[in-house]
């Protein structure tokens, strides 16, 4: 394979059945959990089970992006494609996780505050997040030279990263008046709540865990793709 | 060479060109005015009012200004494919970014200082009796704004749309600039005036950081 010493990995293998089956009956767990066995919140009813997927998924949005920093570094110090395809891998999916913490945020928003959006210090810093990410993910779509994107969108990638503790502590200060989180002083938590949200976030990082290596295997094969057409036309 | 007088001749070089055509600079403080002009549609500008607004409209001028300001840094560079010159010399590869962003970081100020009056007669602030703090912040703020721009002119050169694509990239990158610089701003303008030790620390660490990010990444930006 022309592709494989270029880009310093081969195609990872498909992803097997019992790896894809574990991940589904985790969710199914957790849904369970979520929807079913955690007892009904008292003030905010049963609007508030929408919160064991909206935290955890957040969480592991965040480990995705953490990743692209990683995938970001290792690329720009090894110059090897596999990091990058990390990079994508993993901002695509937290940009998808975070699509569902700003949508089932809202959800839960209506009806226990009375409106859809505030702009309070979690919220804008996550919707920044979605938009960091966002653009880029628009910045690789206008590079199409594959070295050349890897190398700018790594640049991007780890400004981008480094720029997550600036944002929540620039709109923490900004903010300091709206309500803190709830989680984390968890006294008058039931102990099966922390069950649910723990075993919500074990099965949404079996879910990132599954789509980053979807799409990283997607992203080996279309630079083979491309090294086989290059080679082709320059054999013509 | 060293790197100080390496980025010393780049900073010259910048200078000279746009000293000897000025279109850059003239062409950016009209667009400053036209925004800070058309902001004032957008709430009733009395004094009270504006204290509270007015930083916020003129970070936000100075935001779009350095998003389309910082595009020729790297695009004048690519007219005569100059930037291939530029590598070829026996420097270190980060004296050119650090000598662009001299030069966009002296460019931004110079706008932000010749509209400042402007702005204080327009909006009716009071700017006088607070230069110096305004001023301090205006610096702090335009070397995280410079900094981050200049790298992603570099970035945005090499893509499609590279004019719609440096506002996208640096725009939200620059939010916690914005935030800190118009609250810092408001402190100082504020009756009686307060330099925010908060927000100029955070403002100072900003820099740190993305100048830092800046001079790691440098090299591989400017290869080919």
């Amino acid at each position: 394979m022309a592709n494989g010493a270029q880009s310093g990995a081969a195609t990872p293998a498909v992803i097997s059945v019992p790896s894809v089956a574990a991940v589904f009956l985790l969710l199914g767990a957790a849904s369970y959990g979520a929807l079913i066995w955690a007892p009904t919140e008292s003030t905010m009813g049963l609007v508030q089970r929408i919160f064991y997927f909206h935290v955890s998924s957040a969480w592991s949005g965040f480990i995705s992006f953490i990743l692209v920093f990683i995938g970001s570094v290792a690329y720009l110090r090894t110059r090897a494609l596999k990091w990058d395809w990390l990079s994508v891998a993993s901002a695509e999916v937290g940009v998808a996780f975070f699509t569902i913490v700003l949508v089932t945020g809202p959800i839960w928003a209506k009806p226990v505050w009375g409106i859809w959006w505030t702009w309070d210090a979690r919220l804008t810093s996550s919707f920044l997040l979605w938009v960091l990410f966002v653009s880029y993910l628009v910045l690789r779509t206008l590079v199409d030279e594959p070295e050349r994107r890897a190398m700018v969108s790594a640049v991007f990638g780890i400004f981008a990263a480094l720029d997550i503790p600036l944002v929540y502590f620039s709109i923490w200060w900004f903010r300091t008046q709206h309500p803190q989180p709830v989680i984390g002083d968890g006294g008058s938590l039931d102990a099966r709540m922390g069950w649910v949200l723990l075993l919500c976030w074990v099965a949404t990082l079996g879910v990132m865990t599954l789509l980053i290596r979807l799409r990283y295997r997607l992203e080996a094969l279309r630079s083979e793709v491309d090294a086989v057409r290059l080679a082709a036309s320059r054999s013509s | 060479m060293t790197l100080a007088r390496a980025t010393g001749l780049i900073l010259a070089k910048e200078l000279r060109t746009e000293f000897r055509s000025r279109e850059l600079l003239g062409t950016t403080v009209v667009f400053v005015l036209i925004v800070v002009v058309l902001f004032s549609f957008t709430f009733n500008p009395t004094s009270s009012e504006s204290r509270r607004f007015g930083p916020g409209l003129l970070w936000l001028a100075f935001l779009f200004a350095g998003s389309l300001m910082l595009q020729s840094s790297f695009l004048r560079e690519q007219t005569n494919d100059t930037l291939a010159a530029l590598r070829l010399a026996p420097i270190d590869p980060f004296s050119i970014l650090a000598g662009k962003m001299a030069a966009n970081f002296l460019f931004l100020l110079l706008v932000e200082v010749i509209l400042l009056p402007v702005f204080a007669v327009l909006y009716n602030v009071a700017i006088l009796p607070v230069l110096g703090s305004l001023l301090l912040v205006f610096a702090l703020g335009t070397i995280g704004l410079a900094a981050t721009g200049t790298v992603f002119s570099a970035v945005a050169a090499q893509a499609r749309l590279r004019e719609l694509l440096l506002p996208l990239l640096l725009l939200p990158v620059l939010a916690p600039v914005l935030i800190a610089s118009t609250e810092a701003t408001v402190g100082v303008l504020r009756d009686p005036s307060e330099l925010s030790l908060v927000w100029l620390t955070f403002l100072a660490c900003f820099d740190v950081v993305f100048l830092t990010a800046a001079w790691m990444v440098g090299e591989y930006l400017l290869e080919e």
